[in-house]
């Protein structure tokens, strides 16, 4: 789950075990990756490769398909609709994941600090929002939200208070960020918990005996312990947020005039293929958004491979 | 824990407990609104019981409202996560196992175009592969939502650092001195050894499709093929088309119906997961 590094790629058995012999280079392992890799070349490589051709494609009731060649591209590049839902993720990223994996980090040293009380029993019900489909997940807080039954109104006429109204314009994304932040902090939590409980218990008694407390141990021992396992939920954070679909799309029913077909780039895509099935240019956004989550999620791996190389 | 026994400390104990109340605070108002009738749910507060215990009568009512298309849901969601999940487990554990000890040819290309993969965002690939599925006849089928669910590169990357902590290689030697086959010896040596990983990763891909929502509303038009996720949602927009019919009861005891499955094996298998998940734990 957490990992750092995969287990390195040998030629040869693990050094220091004894008995293992060399292995000999053969075809024997194809026998049991090659169902994976038949099946991930359906679902995953043919459909890069179709998306890639069709990008270069345009269909027109008239005169049919032609080639093309950038202009697809071109025009992704200069669609306000597209970058005004790039930049609504953008933000979402800088506000929303930053919170998220700092409160499941806080939750992950609490749990892993050993003064707890019924420790298992945080793990396990923190985590539990992760089994809960989005769409229950969204459709809860929505009714939660919401004017009519919802627990905003209830506390505005119990207090006669007036809070904002979390599914208006001014509010949506913060509530959209809410709703993710609920459904992942948990998952988070455990992929840190889960690389603390690695690190060896000497490393601890050394820094008693050096008289090291509490929030000098977090600094100097777990978290450059833990820089792998942080580095890994940042990048699946920023592919998931780029990817935000469900939450705004299952939410539109009860904000309809807030929610555009292009809140986010994804619902965009979406809209673009089975509402206006205009495939070549859906196919198109798709890409450039694949591109700007990759180079965006490999600026963040070097920048951590970076401070890792100088810790 | 360190060489002394650590105090345990009240204070940052009421402090998790915040972020307890926050994860747990909207499944509780699930279950107090899953006893609401229609009209109590308009006009109680939302973390208190009122009126009449309905729990019971919505229950019957989610089952049975439109012919009890929801026990049909249940049933297509049921069949999607045993043929999806379970096939991806499969081939997840399969491929792992070879990544951790065989040597082949083209290991490390396996290796770079997987890991390249997790990167492109699924829903990227959701256009081009509906409209491939659609050439080739299989879109509005079972198949659409189950051949796409049985790749979890996650799943893979698990299953490899767990079989390569797991399995000793002098056993596998010493199962080949025995002259036992490749086969037999993964499944009589191996698979008992990678239980936990088993479960661990047939918890996230069950996790995966249970909750799969993207893939079934591009690929499925039929509401009789539709999983839970997209059948609750179908009920929720009644409401807001016009002479529809507000089914709100129903759509938050379906919720709640919807997720105990998943809860209840997330608690019952614990042990599994949590040692499952220890093993792919950070190694400096």
């Amino acid at each position: 789950m957490a990992v750092l590094a995969p287990p390195a790629i040998q030629r040869s058995g693990p050094p220091g075990r004894s008995g293992s012999a060399r292995r000999r280079r053969s075809w024997t392992g194809w026998a049991f990756v090659g169902p994976f890799m038949a099946v991930f070349a359906f679902v995953f490589l043919a459909p890069i490769a179709y998306a890639i051709y069709l990008s270069f494609f345009r269909t027109k009731l008239i005169g049919g398909t032609s080639f093309v060649g950038l202009e697809n591209f071109q025009n992704v590049f200069t669609d306000s609709q597209f970058w005004s839902s790039f930049g609504r993720v953008a933000l979402f990223l800088c506000v929303q994941v930053p919170i998220m994996l700092f409160l499941s980090l806080l939750v992950a040293l609490a749990i892993d600090s050993g003064r707890l009380y019924g420790k298992s029993f945080f793990r396990v019900t923190i985590f539990m929002p992760y089994a809960v489909p989005a769409v229950v997940a969204t459709l809860m807080w929505g009714f939660m939200y919401g004017p009519q039954f919802g627990l905003v109104g209830n506390i505005n006429d119990a207090f006669g208070w007036s809070l904002p109204n979390p599914l208006g314009p001014d509010w949506l994304l913060a509530s959209i960020g809410n709703i993710v932040t609920w459904e992942f902090v948990g998952y988070n939590m455990l992929i840190f918990y889960s690389a603390l409980q690695v690190i060896p218990r000497t490393l601890y008694e050394a820094a008693e005996l050096d008289g090291a407390g509490q929030l000098r141990v977090i600094r100097s021992i777990k978290l450059p312990s833990i820089r792998g396992a942080l580095l890994i939920a940042t990048i699946f954070s920023i592919i998931g947020t780029f990817q935000l679909f469900n939450e705004p799309a299952i939410l539109k029913s009860l904000a309809p005039n807030v929610i555009t077909t292009y809140y986010t780039p994804n619902m965009y895509a979406y809209s673009l293929s089975f509402a206006g099935q205009q495939f070549n240019y859906s196919a198109a956004v798709a890409i450039v958004m694949a591109l700007l989550t990759a180079i965006v999620a490999y600026a963040v791996q070097l920048r951590g491979l970076r401070k890792e190389r100088q810790s | 824990m360190t060489a002394r026994a650590r105090k345990r400390s009240p204070l940052l104990t009421v402090l998790t407990a915040i972020m307890l109340l926050y994860s747990l605070v909207p499944l509780v108002w699930l279950f107090i609104n899953s006893t609401k009738s229609q009209a109590s749910l308009f006009d109680s507060f939302g973390l208190w019981f009122s009126g009449d215990f309905s729990l019971f009568t919505n229950i019957r009512d989610t089952l049975t409202y439109d012919d009890g298309v929801f026990v049909r849901w249940l049933l297509n969601t049921l069949l999607y996560v045993v043929l999806g999940a379970g096939g991806a487990t499969a081939l997840a554990t399969l491929g792992g196992y070879a990544l951790a000890k065989f040597d082949f040819f083209g290991k490390r290309a396996v290796f770079a175009v997987v890991i390249g993969a997790v990167a492109v965002p699924t829903t990227a690939l959701a256009v081009p592969t509906f409209l491939m599925f659609s050439k080739l006849g299989l879109t509005n089928t079972p198949w659409a939502v189950i051949i796409p669910s049985l790749i979890s590169p996650f799943g893979l990357y698990l299953m490899w650092t767990f079989a390569a902590e797991a399995i000793p290689g002098e056993l596998i030697e010493a199962a080949r001195v025995d002259g036992a086959g490749e086969l037999r010896t993964f499944l009589k040596v191996c698979v008992p050894l990678l239980a936990p990983g088993i479960v661990t990763v047939s918890l996230f891909t069950m996790v995966a499709t249970w909750n799969n929502y993207f893939l079934p509303l591009i690929m499925l038009k039929d509401p009789d093929w539709y999983p839970l996720t997209l059948g609750l949602n179908s009920w929720n927009d009644q409401a807001a088309t016009s002479g529809g019919q507000a089914v709100f009861n129903l759509v938050i005891t379906g919720s709640l119906l919807t997720i105990l499955p998943l809860l209840a094996a997330f608690l019952f298998l614990q042990r599994y997961w949590q040692s499952g998940l220890a093993a792919g734990g950070v190694k400096d």
